[in-house]
Order: structure tokens, then sequence, then C-alpha cells
């Protein structure tokens, strides 16, 4: 038991990182990583979702549709579910903590259309992970995701003084630094604990 | 109709390129062209869906108001990808164990809902449907090239460009070619229409 959440901990993290392993939510990784501090706020952002939106999604899941003999409805209910949650989230956010409201701004509406958050509530259902799993799950890709995209954030403020080819200049030479960083990611893959 | 609206709609595919230029559903694109069967697979649902909805949401561009637009279009999108996904689970088993992780996510890819707002809900059902089929050729064209550069590469012994890491590489390169190819034809384009009108 406890061996196995480690195990998942260092997948969602490390060994299969949703950005850099699986190539999934790639669009927010390229296009929030300019700044640090703002890459910052949207991990957090992406993370909150996440957790919230598998455990409601694994709950309607179970409770609602099974029951009912209607599976076939996940895709349209569970993108259903997390553009709620995220409009919710934007209100209940903007009454109580409107510091951090501000400094999400926009990237909290952008957040219904990652699809590393349908794709993790989907994974969930698919591995029939029970409700602590698909919690730690959801938490620890979002972890991954913000790792990814912080490290991105990092170089590319760097390479902002760099002198780039025009023709790679904007998202090739992103594109090309994601790959290499992938490629030091795969270096993890040996890594396993427990399970 | 106007001739000139649906010919740049249908020129679109290419010189809006939804993958190189305007660098939309960039996920699918390099998590599923590791090899050319399964980015022709999820490039065509991905055109279907495309079609389908840029038709519909055109056909309803009046009767849906403008405050619940978005949650329309994609309960539009969602039908559409969950009538693929019946399609494939039942007719094409053996692609639906390759790529069945990633039908569901045509409803949260930006190409989709992006031209659903940027020209469905602003145009008319003919340039809309012409748009869908243009983008959703385009996305295709793009997707399997990659795959087979990267199947390719990986047959030749270079496994890690069937993985992530590769993708990302080789995306990254042909973006570059891509911008240099079509920075060379506008070029072209503008001095010709230059020499026409010196002639005139």
């Amino acid at each position: 038991m406890a061996g196995e959440i480690i195990t998942i901990i260092v997948a969602g993290i490390l060994t299969n990182n949703i950005v850099l392993n699986q190539s999934i939510g790639i669009c927010p990784f390229l296009g929030v990583s300019k700044k640090i501090n703002s890459s910052v706020g949207m991990g957090m952002a992406v993370t909150f979702v996440l957790a919230v939106s598998a455990v409601v999604c694994f709950f309607i899941y179970h409770y609602i549709l099974v029951p009912l003999g209607m599976e076939y409805l996940q895709t349209i209910t569970f993108i259903l579910i997390i553009a709620s949650l995220v409009q919710l989230l934007d209100i209940v956010l903007k009454k109580t903590s409107p510091a951090l409201y501000t400094s999400l701004g926009v990237y909290l509406a952008l957040i219904t259309t990652n699809c590393a958050v349908l794709f993790t509530a989907n994974y969930g259902i698919t591995q029939q992970y029970d409700l602590l799993y698909t919690f730690v799950n959801a938490v620890c890709v979002g972890l991954g995701f913000t790792l990814a995209l912080i490290l991105m954030a990092g170089i590319r403020e760097r390479l902002e003084r760099a002198d780039i080819p025009k023709l790679f200049r904007g998202f090739p030479i992103a594109l090309i630094i994601a790959g290499i960083m992938s490629l030091a990611f795969t270096g993890f893959t040996g890594l396993s604990f427990g399970g | 109709m106007d001739a000139g609206k649906l010919k740049s709609a249908a020129l679109s595919g290419i010189l809006n390129n939804p993958v190189f230029v305007l660098v939309l559903g960039m996920c699918p694109t390099i998590s599923q062209s590791t090899s050319v069967t399964n980015a022709l697979g999820l490039g065509l649902a991905t055109a279907f869906v495309l079609v389908f909805s840029n038709l519909f949401i055109s056909l309803l561009r009046k009767v849906i108001p403008d405050k619940v637009r978005l949650p329309a279009y994609i309960v539009i999108i969602a039908t559409f990808v969950t009538l693929v996904q019946m399609f494939i689970t039942s007719f094409l088993p053996s692609l639906n164990d390759s790529i069945g992780a990633f039908i569901p996510l045509i409803v949260v890819n930006c190409i989709i809902l992006g031209r659903a707002e940027a020209f469905a809900s602003k145009n008319d059902v003919l340039s809309a449907t012409v748009d869908g089929l243009s983008m959703g050729l385009g996305f295709v064209l793009s997707i399997v090239l990659l795959g087979a550069i990267r199947q390719a590469l990986g047959a030749a012994g270079l496994t890690v460009f069937t993985k992530t890491a590769g993708g990302f590489i080789v995306l990254g390169f042909m973006m570059a070619l891509f911008n240099a190819l079509l920075g060379r034809y506008k070029e072209y384009r503008n001095g010709k229409l230059r020499a026409l009108k010196r002639e005139a």
C-alpha cells in the first residue's frame, strides 16, 4: 500500500512527468513559461484544479454514471465538471482571497482547456484507482507539471539575452529546449521504489 | 456567396497551418506522432470533429446566447468526440488500444475551440465547413509528416526520436523550416504583386 503510493508519487513527479514524458499539457507549458513568477502561479492553480476535479469526477463517475449505466457520457460530463469547477474557483477566489486571484489572473480561466486535467481524471478511471490513489495521483501530476513549468521558465528567462538564429526565435527554440529537458528526464526512468 | 472568402478559408489550412503557424493543439501532435498509423488515426478523428463542430456551431450561431457560448461549444464538440470514440471502440479495436486514451482529449484540443470561436461563430455555414475541412486537413498533414519522420528515424535505430524528447526536437526543427518556406513564399507573392502593379 505505502509502496504503491510512493510509486505513484515518484511516477507523477519524475519518471512519468506529464509534460516531459507524456507530452500532455504542452500548450500552457509553452505559453505561460516566460516568467518564473507567473509559472509558479499557473502551476499552483493547475495542481489545485487537478486535485479537486479528479476527486469530483471520481464521485460522479462511480456514484452517478455507473449505477445509471451511462458510462458513455464520461467525456461530456467530465469536461462540464472541469469547466464549472474552474468557474466556481474563479468566483470563490475573487471573494475570499483577492491577492491570490490577481496573481493567478487569466491563467485560471485557461485551465479548462489544459488537457492534463481531463487526462488525469480519465486516467484515474481507467486505472481503477480508489479515492486515495486518485487524489495522490492528481496532486503529484500537478506538482510534476509545476516543476517542468518552473524549470522551463528559468531557462527561457536566460534565453532572452541569448543570440538565437532568426528562424528559431520563439516557439521552435522553446520546443527544442523542451526536447532536451525531456531527454534529461528520461534519466529518471530507472528509478523505482517499493513498487 | 463570397468567392474570395471561400478561397481564403480553403487555403487557411496551409497559410495559417494550425500546428506550424498558429501553434495550437501541440499535445496530440507530439504524443501521437510516434508512428504514421497513430498520427493518421488521431489526425482524421480530429478533422472529423472539427468539420462537424464548425458546421453545427455555424448553424446555431444566431441561437446560442453570447454569454453561454463557450459551454455550448464545448457540449457540441464533446458530442462529436463521443461519437468518434464509440465508432473507434466498436470498429477499430486495435487503433483504440494505441490511441484510445487520447480520443477524449480532442475535446480540449485548442484548434477546435479556437476555430469555433474565431471563425465558425461569425461566418456562414458553407465557409465554416470549408474552413473546418481545410484546417482539419492541415492538421492531418502536419501530424502525419511528423509521424513519418519520427518513425523513419526510429526505424533507423535512433529510438530516441520515437520518445517524447524526439517529438519536441523534430517539431522544433520542422516549425523553423516551415516558417522559412512560408516566408519565402510570401516574399515571392508580394514581389509578384509589385511587378503586376508596375506593369499596370
